[in-house]
């Protein structure tokens, strides 16, 4: 394989790759609405002593 | 586990041992078959002097109807301690034979094989032992669920202790791969290889079982923990055996692709079972110890999925101007720049945790040990990127600056994460209103900070005096120091780094002496620490 | 909006996340390792590096045993200072027979890439012996046990063909004399010499550790010593075509 090939890979389609990639994760987590939903699981550790299956 | 079972599994072992030390092809495998064979005969006798021998019904009661499986958690709280204390005792061993080489005592116990010895009962044994319990401890309580695979869990744990001493006992006989932080040889990484798979069953099948409709973030960070260990030792120990008999094996890879899978290994070491595994405690146990919910949870997401993607990364940074392509050198230095990112993410979402509630900082002595820790974490991660720009690296490649760092990561944020976990679980564990001493959690909190700021300052002056010195010309344009200079110009830190290193054992010695008391006696009749503090109710 | 429902299977889905994660962890590997073994010019091309003889072999396990890679670098960087010190900055070539390598991480000690040469055999026992008797100032440990320690040679073929099974180009000749190689190569004005010498180019032959009596784990670290850094031919080399 060559070098050349894989860096000029590497600069245009894997950079705006990565880059969408990570636009996606932090766009998808701070979506609206979903505040509320990740609130009620940050309470999670505080539930333990609730009865085992509700 | 019963000890009828124990007592049969390490019956076994001694057996192959003593075959392994009979038949052994080479003096590496004779001499460890040996060792083994004679500590396993030991702890046998051990096992069977306490054994309970009375009939069933006569024994007191053991039967466990709490909705959690604690006791394999109660005994990984007590190998931490065990193992902290015999880590740290070995790092002072041989900082102290760096400042005076008459210490070592040739061949066993030479600087250079029980360096690796220090190392691996820190990272591994203290640090793997502080993730296995402390994992066991949060996923039941954040599924709901009782550990999977019922003696499975005891298994993890006896055969984790076992890795640890073939382990440790190997590098006294010489049973090395010199490969850093993954120097077990061939038959031991196979132990290790069964050990984590049992490990892997036993938290994924507790995720699975749980009754929580969700899956913890703490727990995402244990999982991913988990499974990229589990890949990346069996790729770095790719090896052939001479032979099945022998203790020496070859790498499967050779010179530049041998080294960056290596570090690539060896700083994913660093990244995930010294960072993702611990974020995996501090999103648990910071929460719980503020008694607050973590500042963000959605910050916790992106954090999670960026620092395992990048982190990966990192890894040719240990290998700048060597034979390694100056493309992966480079990837490898963008990468860590860019993990400051996530790794202050995290930060920030711990130390925020506490927001409205400093003054809690004020009375409560564990958890201030705990924001040490994620200020450490801070520190290092900044510190780090700055180590792999390579015109830093230049100077601070192959000097004991890298030590220096690897200190206050490992002291700071490992070793000061652990000691917030485990005065919090000690009482819940036992059943104890709280801890014997706060004081002397205080106590052990001063002399650990001290002893990390006097370790790390010192390493990083002797690292840089020696990458000076190094590269030092004349006007005549001539190398001013020979060698052997700037390995007499450090003695001086060497020596203090020595006295550092013993504060930190000091203070995890009170600890021990703390979890002891917890157990055994309760807590203990004083005022309460921060005097008049528990009186006031602080504004909110 | 249906990708937003995906959110939950992700959360909720235990080997769904599992799967996702290894897959992340993945790549950064893949895109840096894999490269390394497909790329031609990872290694450079030079003239000289062979693999080691059985003596060197053996003493090379030594050094790994005795974690001499704790404190010295095999590895010169291309800096001044480095090169005035040590020598040639190091080639990706010269470690490419090297199961594993050792580059190392620390110079607590001095870099040894070029070591071989540089001082007598006499020198490095002794030094070996007991380093404060000629660098007072050192902090090395003693390994004096080294002298008194027989080589271990029962299987050293065996050594050779594991090698050949990772990829080290040894021959079913050197395999076959590689226990009479070994004695040659420590025994001054041995028979075999020649079929060694055949066998290896720039081999050192002699008594290193000054007892003919035996051979010792000195002779094998010493002999190890004494050759690291002397196969490659610099005169024949030429950086400019091995940019990288």
């Amino acid at each position: 394989m060559d070098y050349e090939a894989l860096r000029q890979l590497a600069d245009s389609w894997g950079l705006v790759y990565l880059f969408l990639a990570f636009v996606t994760v932090v766009a998808f987590n701070f979506r609206p609405g979903s505040k509320e939903t990740a609130d009620e699981l940050s309470k999670i550790p505080f539930r333990e002593d609730e009865p085992h299956g509700n | 586990m019963s000890n009828g079972t124990l007592t049969v599994f390490i019956a076994i072992g001694v057996i192959l041992s003593a075959a392994a030390s009979i038949f052994a092809q080479d003096d590496i495998l004779r001499a460890h078959g040996l060792l083994m064979t004679v500590i396993m005969f030991i702890g046998m006798l051990v096992v069977i002097v306490l054994s309970d021998y009375r009939p069933a019904h006569s024994r007191p009661s053991r039967k466990d109807d709490s909705p959690y499986m604690d006791d394999v958690v109660r005994f990984g709280v007590i190998a931490t301690v065990f193992w902290g204390v015999v880590g740290f005792l070995a790092g002072v061993a041989i900082a102290a034979q760096l400042a005076w080489p008459q210490l070592n005592i040739e061949p066993y116990f030479n600087f250079n094989r029980l360096r690796p010895l220090h190392t691996s009962a820190v990272i591994f044994a203290f640090g793997g032992n502080a993730l296995i319990a402390t994992s066991f401890y949060v996923v039941q309580r954040t599924c709901r669920a009782r550990l999977f695979g019922g003696d499975l869990a005891w298994f993890v744990f006896w055969g984790y202790q076992f890795f640890i001493l073939l382990a440790a006992t190997g590098y006294l006989v010489g049973a090395t791969q010199s490969k850093e932080y993954a120097e077990p040889e061939w038959y031991t990484d196979i132990w290790l290889t069964i050990v984590w798979v049992a490990y892997l069953i036993v938290f994924m099948g507790t995720v699975i079982n749980r009754k929580e409709p969700h899956i913890y973030v703490a727990n995402w960070f244990y999982m991913a923990f988990i499974i990229t260990v589990a890949m990346l030792h069996i790729v770095n120990n790719l090896s052939v055996p001479v032979s099945f008999l022998g203790g020496k094996s070859y790498s499967a890879f050779s010179g530049v692709q041998d080294a960056l899978t290596q570090w690539w290994y060896g700083h994913n070491a660093v990244g995930f079972f010294l960072t993702a595994g611990f974020l995996g405690i501090m999103y648990y146990f910071i929460p719980k110890q503020a008694n607050r919910p973590v500042y963000s949870y959605r910050l916790s997401i992106v954090h999670f999925w960026s620092l395992i993607f990048l982190y990966i990364w990192a890894g040719p940074h240990h290998l700048h101007y060597t034979a390694l392509p100056d493309w992966a050198s480079s990837l490898g230095m963008v990468f860590s720049i860019m993990l400051w990112m996530p790794s202050w993410g995290g930060m920030i979402n711990g130390l925020m945790t506490l927001s409205g509630a400093w003054d809690k900082l004020r009375t409560d002595p564990v958890l201030r040990m705990m924001v040490i820790a994620v200020a450490f974490y801070g520190m290092s991660t900044f510190e780090g990127p700055m180590m792999s720009i390579k015109s830093v690296n230049s100077l601070s490649h192959y000097t004991d600056w890298t030590i220096g760092h690897v200190h206050s990561g490992a002291l700071g944020w490992n070793g000061m994460i652990t000691f917030g976990a485990i005065y919090y679980m000690v009482p819940k564990l036992w059943g104890r209103e709280q801890l014997y001493s706060l004081r002397l959690v205080d106590w052990h909190l001063w002399l650990a900070t001290i002893g990390i700021v006097i370790y790390a300052s010192v390493m990083w002056v002797a690292g840089i005096t020696q990458g000076l010195m190094w590269r030092e010309y004349d006007d005549q344009g001539f190398l001013v120091n020979s060698f052997i200079d700037t390995v007499s110009a450090v003695h001086p830190e060497y020596v203090l780094r020595a006295f550092g290193g013993l504060l930190y054992l000091s203070g995890a010695l009170l600890m021990a002496y703390n979890v002891y008391k917890t157990v055994t006696v309760g807590a203990r009749r004083t005022e309460p620490v921060g005097a008049a503090g528990k009186q006031l109710e602080p504004a909110e | 909006m249906s990708i937003f429902n995906h959110h939950k299977a992700f959360e909720r889905n235990a080997s769904l996340l599992m799967a996702v994660s290894l897959v992340v962890v993945m790549i950064g590997g893949i895109v840096e390792i894999v490269p390394l073994f497909y790329l031609k010019n990872t290694i450079e091309k030079v003239e000289g590096v062979r693999p080691y003889t059985p003596l060197e072999l053996a003493g090379r396990n030594i050094y790994i045993r005795e974690g001499c890679y704790v404190c010295h670098s095999q590895m010169i960087r291309p800096f001044r200072d480095e090169v005035e010190r040590y020598g040639h900055y190091s080639l990706a070539a010269e470690s490419m027979y090297d199961h594993p390598f050792q580059w190392g991480s620390k110079r607590t000690g001095p870099d040894l890439a070029r070591v071989g040469g540089r001082y007598s055999d006499e020198w490095h026992v002794e030094h070996l012996k007991s380093p404060r008797s000629l660098v007072p100032e050192s902090i090395m440990p003693n390994y004096s046990f080294l002298l008194k320690n027989k080589l271990n040679i029962n299987a050293i073929d065996r050594h050779l063909s594991a090698n050949r099974t990772v990829g080290v180009p040894y021959t079913d000749e050197m395999i076959n004399y590689a226990l009479a190689d070994l004695k040659a190569q420590a025994t001054p004005d041995s028979s075999g010499l020649q079929g060694l010498r055949k066998r290896y180019d720039k081999v050192n032959a002699r008594d290193f550790d000054g007892n003919p009596y035996l051979i010792s784990e000195m002779d094998a670290l010493v002999a190890y010593l004494q050759m690291l850094g002397t196969l490659v031919d610099f005169d024949a080399y030429k950086p400019r075509e091995n940019l990288r």
